[in-house]
């Protein structure tokens, strides 16, 4: 398949919704591409109710004549404005060249591991992981759940836990309580914010809110059966069905990384309309900055109409949306990761999942790279992506680089993108010659 | 809640679940694990969105499969390691 866009939007979550629908409205033809099968990426997937923000923009979704390719997932950048996807459905390996003028990136975030005894027994999850894993069908009604790591997540997965029937046994926030303090009275002039934290909380009230607190082992026989948790000089074991682990949010950076597309604090760099240091590639939404799904909303608008010439009309968004920058900050100074974290692994402790790499062996390496080339952590198929985050916490190593495939891909679609590449270089060989012919 | 009304199987045993339901959670319905390490250990999903790998079953004869990413559909054959 062949496909060329006007406006080519890459991730259909909050940002990438927005960017599409206000792209559209300018007549561009439009294209939306996700891995999931459904529109509303983490934050809004299916199996759950859904907030009317988002019943209103995957509404607005259906109505517009945007191009919706869910299923697929990115795996190379053969040339420019061409990107390869191939699709993720069950019984087919198809490739997909994507042409495109304009490129907007709303690739979102990832939550963020860190490595314990025991945390790749089965049923220790993500916190958005267990969330997910029951929007899409697990029963959790009865099951005992401890909810673990940092951020507001935590509060919202145990209220739909809850709300599913599962027994929330305990949460437990990493951070101490006088930051959480700081940042709820930051949240003062957001009070819807603060009004869905008491809802969730009210939801989740029959689980012991513990703070300064983390799993410090996860106990079992081939599943899950308890948790040993720690807060201060104390110690104590939970028995549990399920742990829902997760630090926080990562941005997903590896195709705006593949793209060249500059990097700031471990964000990228975008300016007033969201535009990245590479011409006609624009970025909304958390892989500029975990900033929540209302300020994903404004910059996937604004992406949207900048990359469809409509500045005038996004500068109204422009005002409204740095009206978040401070609840970027404080959100992020809240979730501060406490750095007796760093001693949670045991010596044997895996580090990398895929490649089985135990935390020892990783001792006296400088830079994931060199670890990599001689330990083959994160050269598993998530290519790093679960053990990146936790080496940059464990080790203050930096970012590894990118390169394609981002994603696995098959054979045949390897050799899809080769052609696209040597098209894109014929191309240019051709537009060459006949520069050269008409001199 | 619907009654179930999708049926597949998952190393060879019939499944029944919702409609919507991915394949990584018709798998942890019927066993415990998705997968086993290159070192041995028993793994199940972590992430559920598409990221770990730990979910990747072979769907229909097709290997490596992030079962997080596909709704069931009847008659599939899903085998894990």
């Amino acid at each position: 398949m062949k496909q060329h866009f006007d406006i080519l939007v890459i991730g259909a979550g909050p940002a990438g919704i927005a960017a599409a629908v206000r792209a559209a409205e300018s007549g561009a033809r439009v294209g939306l591409l996700d891995d999931n099968p459904a529109p509303g990426g983490q934050i809004w997937r299916k199996g759950a109710a859904l907030p009317a923000a988002a019943r209103d923009w995957i509404a607005k979704l259906d109505a517009s004549p945007v191009v919706r390719l869910h299923g697929w997932h990115v795996f190379a950048h053969p040339a420019s404005g061409v990107l390869m996807a191939e699709s993720t459905a069950a019984t087919d390996r198809e490739a997909a060249e994507l042409h495109y003028d304009k490129l907007v990136l709303a690739t979102g975030a990832r939550e963020r591991f860190l490595p314990f005894p025991g945390w790749t027994l089965p049923n220790v999850m993500g916190a958005g992981g267990l969330d997910a894993m029951v929007r899409g069908g697990l029963p959790i009604s009865g099951k005992r759940v401890v909810v673990a790591g940092t951020g507001p997540l935590l509060l919202a997965v145990a209220a739909h836990l809850a709300h599913r029937g599962a027994k929330v046994v305990a949460i437990c926030e990493q951070a101490p309580v006088g930051r959480l303090a700081a940042f709820s009275l930051r949240l003062l002039d957001q009070p819807g914010k603060v009004m869905q934290g008491i809802n969730y909380r009210w939801a989740s009230r029959n689980a012991r809110f513990h703070t300064g607190c983390w799993p410090i082992a996860a106990n079992g026989q081939g599943s899950l059966e308890s948790v040993t948790l720690q807060r201060n000089d104390q110690q104590w074991d939970v028995a549990c069905d399920y742990l829902a682990c997760g630090y926080h949010l990562v941005p997903n950076l590896e195709l705006p990384v593949l793209l060249g597309c500059r990097i700031q604090n471990g964000f990228v760099a975008t300016d007033k309309w969201q535009q990245t240091s590479i011409p006609g590639v624009l970025c909304a939404g958390e892989p500029t900055g975990i900033g929540g799904v209302e300020l994903a909303i404004l910059e996937g608008q604004i992406a949207g109409l900048a990359a469809a010439d409509r500045i005038s009309v996004a500068s109204g968004l422009v005002q409204k949306r740095s009206r978040f920058q401070g609840f970027v900050r404080a959100l992020a100074n809240a979730v501060e990761l406490d750095p007796q974290l760093r001693t949670l692994p045991s010596a044997e402790t895996i580090v990398c999942r895929c490649e089985d790499v135990p935390f020892h062996v990783l001792g006296g390496y400088s830079s994931q790279r060199d670890a990599k080339l001689h330990t083959r952590c994160g050269m598993g198929p998530c290519q790093g992506r679960i053990c990146g985050a936790a080496t940059q916490f464990l080790f203050g190593w930096g970012a590894d680089s990118v390169r394609p495939p981002v994603l696995t891909a098959s054979f045949s679609s390897l050799a899809a993108a080769s052609c696209a590449a040597g098209h894109a270089s014929n191309d240019i060989l051709n537009q060459n010659r006949k520069d050269t012919h008409t001199l | 809640m619907p009654d179930p009304s999708i049926s597949l199987l998952v190393n060879g045993a019939s499944v029944s679940v919702t409609p919507g339901t991915t394949v990584a959670a018709a798998i942890l319905m019927s066993g415990p694990r998705a997968r086993i390490s290159v070192t041995g250990e028993p793994r199940a999903p972590l992430c559920g969105m598409g990221i770990c790998f730990e979910c990747r079953a072979t769907i229909n004869g097709f290997a490596h499969r992030r079962s997080c990413q596909v709704l069931c559909e009847p008659g599939m054959d899903v085998r894990t390691a």
